[in-house]
């Protein structure tokens, strides 16, 4: 008999990513606190405002060489193709459930793949301009006007990551059977077939007639 | 409101009106450097009054002792060595903060109340609030604030808000032997500065000026120079303003960045509400 389920992701991806997002709430967290003043009650989050200074650039670093084992992992399957320019010029039919007009999608979407490289991109400016911030260790070894920009390529990089992220969870709860993907590390047949057709044939060898 | 002298009129980190229905007298420092003689009596009071005792340090073969600001040295006296018009002149400078009316630490700190600007134009910082994060040195266009390698805070002059709350003149003004430095409503300041501004105009300075910069609304610290025109010669900025790197990151894109992101949180859910989820239909998982 066929196996019900294809698996997705293995347990080390899977651990991986959850370590990664564990680093990532907490640090946008504790960087919207910084940001600001309607947030700031969430350094309580880390204990504190002196705390969550102290700790938010450490959990950075943490985070960042997590996301390498994921870039690492990852990036090979995320090479952008015209396929999936395509199916990122087509985002109304994405948005309004028309799967089918869509065209056919390997192991990861335009969608998929265009978060990939902001993470990377976003993820590289951060550690640099974090580093550049750093009180008391990297900052006063440098000049004011680089602090300048550090401080607001960082804001900016932040920003756009957590808008990538809650489009990344949205994601997850709007395409149903996608959060077992990455906690479980297994999908249905018919969830493969239906979101990424190209990487079903792939992973089953069958054919798939739409 | 224990201390009316002590009102505050401004916040760190803070979007509401702080109280504001009294109104003090503003009130300005103002240094002439036409009178200074570099006798650091200032730096000796500074240290005295607030019980600042920095470290000892090494003789750089120049009159600047200690050579820069730090947590511990509020004021220092700049020297400077310059030939603006062909004939040597010394120019004495007694550096610290200017009390900004429009404070760059201000704009730029992150934790509630850690910088206040107090009814009367002071601003002060208030180191138990502080999270030692340096935002302040980002905003500040003079180079004052300073992180301390002990405890992670961020320090500088307080144009003695203690003394100032109690009618007492800041501890600098009060040892000044020549009088060059002097305090009062920031009116009286300015009139004060025009008096001196003439004198030294009569004597040959015909670039004489009081320096109260526009770009950050005034400043509750002044200096008559010899050279407005030049202050550079003094190691003061010409047209100091807030970075508009800081001005963008602490202003518009704070407001814009979080309804952005709210928009994003909120229009998710909305979309959710109106196409519903993506799901594999009931016949097709069976089939599969």
């Amino acid at each position: 008999m066929r196996p019900k389920l294809i698996e997705r992701y293995k347990a080390s991806d899977r651990i991986n990513h959850w370590f990664t997002a564990l680093c990532f709430i907490l640090l946008a967290l504790s960087g919207l606190a910084f940001f600001h003043p309607s947030m700031f009650w969430l350094t309580n989050l880390l204990g504190g405002g002196t705390w969550a200074r102290i700790l938010h650039p450490f959990i950075g670093v943490v985070m960042f060489l997590s996301f390498l084992g994921l870039t690492v992992r990852f990036w090979h399957h995320n090479r952008m193709t015209d396929n999936d320019r395509k199916w990122l010029g087509q985002w109304r039919d994405v948005l309004n459930n028309r799967e089918d007009k869509l065209p056919e999608v390997g192991r990861y979407n335009g969608g998929q793949k265009l978060l990939f490289w902001v993470m990377v991109l976003t993820m590289l400016l951060l550690l640099v301009t974090g580093i550049v911030i750093w009180q008391p260790y990297f900052a006063p070894a440098f000049s004011v006007t680089l602090v300048r920009w550090a401080v607001l390529v960082h804001a900016i990089s932040a920003f756009v990551l957590i808008l990538g992220i809650i489009v990344h969870i949205y994601a997850a709860i709007w395409v149903k059977g996608t959060i077992g993907a990455m906690t479980r590390g297994y999908v249905t047949r018919a969830w493969a077939r239906k979101h990424h057709p190209a990487w079903y044939r792939e992973v089953t060898g069958e054919a798939n007639p739409r | 409101m224990a201390l009316q002298s002590l009102d505050i009129q401004r916040r760190s980190a803070t979007t509401t009106q702080p109280p504001s229905v009294r109104e003090t007298t503003k009130v300005a420092k103002l240094i002439d450097i036409s009178k200074c003689i570099g006798c650091k009596a200032c730096q000796a009071a500074c240290m005295e009054w607030n019980d600042l005792r920095d470290a000892v340090g090494e003789s750089q073969g120049v009159y600047d002792n200690p050579r820069d600001l730090t947590d511990q040295s509020w004021t220092v006296m700049r020297f400077y060595e310059v030939e603006p018009d062909g004939k040597l002149e010394w120019l004495i400078r007694k550096d610290g903060c200017m009390h900004c009316a429009d404070p760059g630490c201000l704009k730029a700190c992150p934790s509630p109340g850690a910088i206040v600007q107090y009814a009367n134009g002071i601003v002060d910082f208030k180191e138990e609030n502080c999270i030692g994060c340096g935002y302040c040195i980002t905003g500040c266009p003079f180079n004052i604030p300073r992180i301390s390698k002990k405890d992670s805070k961020a320090y500088k002059c307080t144009l003695c808000s203690d003394r100032v709350a109690v009618g007492l003149e800041p501890a600098c003004v009060k040892t000044c032997p020549t009088g060059a430095i002097v305090f009062g409503s920031k009116d009286d300041m300015k009139h004060h500065a025009e008096g001196r501004i003439a004198d030294l105009k009569e004597r040959g300075y015909e670039s004489a000026g009081l320096y109260d910069p526009e770009g950050v609304g005034g400043t509750h610290v002044m200096y008559v120079l010899q050279h407005a025109d030049q202050p550079q010669l003094y190691g003061l900025p010409k047209e100091p303003t807030i970075s508009p790197l800081v001005s963008l990151w602490k202003g518009v894109a704070k407001p814009l960045a979080m309804l952005a992101l709210g928009v994003a949180a909120v229009g998710s859910f909305f979309h959710f509400v109106k196409v519903g989820p993506n799901e594999v239909e009931e016949e097709e998982e069976t089939k599969a």
